[in-house]
């Protein structure tokens, strides 16, 4: 397989898996300021989803003021918003388009045909009452996609590879999600139950990362607690959007990847030290270290070996 | 005016009833409802779409890709009429390509005083850098494809020869596929000769002019410019039908002489380049420095005789359109026959008598520039205004020697969807040719047709469409 063929079906995965977060994440926000009360600032809501998803300095560079439809805009169609929908599906797109003889027809269409009948949505008609379904419809894309990868892909490299970017990515999301709003899931914040600012934040924070009823069966007997939500985002390998399953799909990925090639490179080795450090961790390990601390260290390693693949691989 | 001409109609006879190819399919369309055919219409352009069967258009910034106008209606040939063409094909690439092996080496048509040797040797499509240097088989035009128009039952005339890297292949397949679709019962009443099998012929001709042709596999890689080329939707058709990858100039790379591409794991040798783009960015070493979509070091690598280029470099001298006027004393020349197929007459302007006419007669014929193509750069005197015809005028007077002159063709027309319903539309045909170890030529090819009424230009990017093109068998 080309090295550029592998770097695009990377990179195809990886934008695709960006695009549904992109979204999602403004639902979490949408949700949040039409159900936000007792004087709270709407803005609060579309800056977690800005802050988040890492545009929020581009965002404040045109707009001055954060209310919806700029947000929304901003979020799904700007072409200056580098992480926007648009923007992300185009990428994914054209790394497709790129190895359209990688791929098979069924995924193709899935993205061809999502990335056309985003096109041909004018943002105007997005108002406040159809966003929602909007951004289910990206959603339920985003998953089409993803069927179409698991369901009709041969099980070879470039598999491997396009698995590699789905997950690095997700893995960064979640991270940087908790990141953001490290300081509500600090043990010491566990002291509301009521309708608090922080309950608020770790709801939205589970929905976010569609964990919100997985959590109840997950911890059936527990309250919203912040060290429960914590741990169950970043070490509970059940929940398939935190770093512990991320990393348990890179890791086996890797060891595929190692017998299809019958080699290991070094990038191979690192997936699996993250992965190892994941499982031997204690959630109260990493509040010792301090949270904040320990999630920017994972978006760095998780960054390091998404390069040393790369490197490895002669990604072009 | 070119649309007040009689002109031969594929269907009709000029009794108004149907040819025998056509009986069938006039019968079945007299049946159909009003709104059949744009409701078929409307089918097909969404297959299109989601497939992401599209051309690109240079320099449109939204619509930067493009679906080519499908008419639903086929244009169907008989086997006889095949024949005949297919004959005729056959023995136009195999002088063509006689005719390349001969000025890249002993010229002796040039020597015998056929055509005016400065014609060749000052030609921007000759490559001197060919010169003396035999690719596999003696081939050097692999994949041609052959413009043909139709002007009477039995007069076929060659419009081009196209053969450097002649597109639309994918098109004829796609369009076959969208018409089994959409008219599944057509093909049971018709005895449709199939074109599916030409990516494993092109796969099997490729391999035929490996520098090594008893390697047992060969590592075959088809060379796009990339995603923002026209044609790039054709690139990755090919390569995906034939198994093979799909590489840009940046995946390859020349060492000891040998091309190989950069892969995964460790870097493999490439036996076969079937390249889509012009001799000019194939090595910026040997040719434009400033290329950046070549292999530096690649054209080395073909003298060497360690890798094929299909089609070779230089082989543009053979559909230069200066050239064309002597294609029937070049098939002469190395067949020693006839020609079967016609050569539209030619003027070439930089002979003053033609000159003359030429300027004589401007509302009449047909201006091309002898290195345009797509329909650009071309005055088409009988729909051109008066201020066209002076403004060419001068352009003419200016620079004659880039400017040939063809009559106005009466091409013939085939029914065609339109607004209105069904009507006349004309058409050309570019039929498929693959010289390797053998020459074959796939039964059909692309038909154009120009959608508007009375226009003669079928270009895509002059707004043509295409139709399926059906050879019956007997």
């Amino acid at each position: 397989m080309l090295g550029r063929t592998a770097s695009s079906l990377f990179w195809m995965s990886r934008y695709h898996e960006r695009a549904q977060n992109v979204a999602r994440l403004l639902e979490v926000a949408y949700r949040g300021a039409i159900m936000s009360h007792r004087g709270q600032e709407h803005g609060t809501h579309w800056a977690f989803a800005l802050a988040c998803s890492g545009c929020e300095p581009e965002f404040k560079e045109k707009y001055d003021e954060l209310h919806i439809r700029s947000v929304a805009v901003f979020l799904l169609f700007s072409k200056e918003n580098p992480v926007s929908v648009r923007n992300s599906l185009e990428l994914a797109r054209n790394n497709a388009r790129a190895v359209r003889t990688g791929i098979t027809a069924e995924l193709w269409e899935a993205i061809n045909t999502t990335w056309i009948e985003f096109t041909e949505v004018n943002p105007q008609t997005i108002t406040q009452e159809r966003l929602p379904d909007f951004l289910a419809w990206v959603n339920q894309r985003a998953h089409l996609f993803r069927g179409a990868l698991l369901n009709t892909v041969l099980r070879n490299d470039g598999y491997f590879f396009s698995q590699m970017g789905n997950f690095v990515e997700r893995a960064d999301n979640t991270a940087r999600i908790l990141n953001t709003q490290y300081w509500s899931l600090l043990p010491d914040s566990d002291i509301v139950d009521d309708g608090s600012m922080e309950k608020y934040q770790w709801s939205a924070i589970l929905r976010a990362l569609s964990g919100r009823r997985s959590y109840r069966f997950a911890y059936p007997n527990a309250r919203l607690r912040a060290f429960n939500i914590a741990e169950f985002l970043i070490l509970r390998k059940e929940m398939p959007r935190s770093l512990a399953h991320c990393y348990n799909w890179i890791a086996d990925t890797a060891e595929d990847l190692a017998q299809f090639y019958s080699a290991r490179e070094p990038s191979l080795d690192l997936a699996k030290d993250i992965a190892l450090s994941l499982s031997e961790k204690q959630m109260r390990e990493i509040y010792q270290d301090g949270l904040h601390d320990y999630l920017t260290e994972f978006i760095g390693r998780n960054n390091q070996f998404a390069f040393e693949l790369s490197k490895d691989y002669n990604f072009s | 005016m070119a649309d007040d001409r009689t002109f031969f109609n594929e269907m009709l006879d000029d009794a108004g009833g149907a040819r025998s190819p056509y009986s069938r399919l006039a019968a079945w369309l007299e049946d159909k409802p009003a709104n059949f055919l744009t409701k078929k219409s409307r089918d097909a352009e969404t297959i299109f779409r989601r497939l992401g069967i599209t051309f690109a258009v240079y320099g449109a910034e939204e619509a930067t890709e493009r679906l080519i106008p499908f008419d639903p209606i086929p244009r169907i040939i008989s086997a006889a009429e095949w024949r005949r063409l297919s004959a005729g094909i056959d023995q136009r690439v195999r002088a063509l390509n006689a005719f390349m092996h001969d000025i890249y080496h002993r010229q002796e048509i040039l020597r015998a005083g056929i055509i005016p040797a400065d014609l060749i040797l000052q030609n921007e499509a000759f490559l001197p850098e060919m010169a003396g240097f035999t690719p596999a088989r003696k081939v050097y035009a692999h994949i041609i494809g052959t413009d043909l128009v139709r002007v009477s039952e039995n007069e076929f005339y060659v419009l081009e020869d196209n053969t450097r890297t002649p597109s639309g292949v994918s098109y004829m397949m796609e369009n076959r596929e969208t018409m089994m679709r959409l008219f599944p019962e057509l093909f049971q009443t018709h005895a449709v000769a199939p074109v599916e099998q030409y990516p494993e012929l092109l796969r099997r001709t490729l391999e035929s002019v490996a520098p090594d042709p008893a390697k047992s596999t060969q590592t075959i890689v088809v060379l796009t410019p990339g995603i923002y080329n026209s044609a790039y939707f054709e690139h990755a058709f090919l390569a995906d039908s034939m198994g093979v990858e799909l590489v840009e100039g940046r995946d390859l790379f020349v060492d000891a002489g040998k091309v190989f591409m950069r892969t995964t794991r460790q870097p493999e040798q490439v036996d076969v380049i079937y390249r889509r783009i012009d001799d000019a960015f194939l090595d910026p070493l040997t040719f434009n420095a400033d290329s950046m979509l070549g292999v530096p070091g690649l054209f080395d690598a073909y003298r060497a005789g360690n890798v094929t280029i299909c089609n070779a470099p230089g082989t543009g001298i053979a559909d230069d359109k200066a050239i064309y006027a002597y294609v029937p004393d070049i098939i002469e020349f190395y067949t020693g026959q006839k020609p079967i197929l016609n050569n539209v007459p030619t003027w070439n302007c930089s002979r003053p008598d033609d000159l003359a006419y030429v300027l004589d007669n401007l509302a009449d014929i047909v201006v091309k520039e002898v290195h345009g193509s797509g329909g650009y750069g071309m005055l088409i005197g009988p729909t051109a205004s008066k201020r066209e015809i002076a403004e060419f005028r001068k352009v003419l007077e200016a620079t004659p020697t880039n400017y040939i002159a063809q009559p106005t063709l009466a091409l013939s027309a085939c029914p065609t969807h339109v607004a209105s319903g069904v009507a006349p539309r004309h058409v050309d045909l570019r039929p498929f040719v693959l010289i390797g170890d053998q020459v074959r030529i796939t039964p059909g090819g692309l038909t154009r047709v120009a959608l508007k009424k009375g226009s003669l230009v079928v270009n895509s990017s002059q707004g043509g469409g295409t139709k399926d093109t059906w050879v019956l068998e007997d």
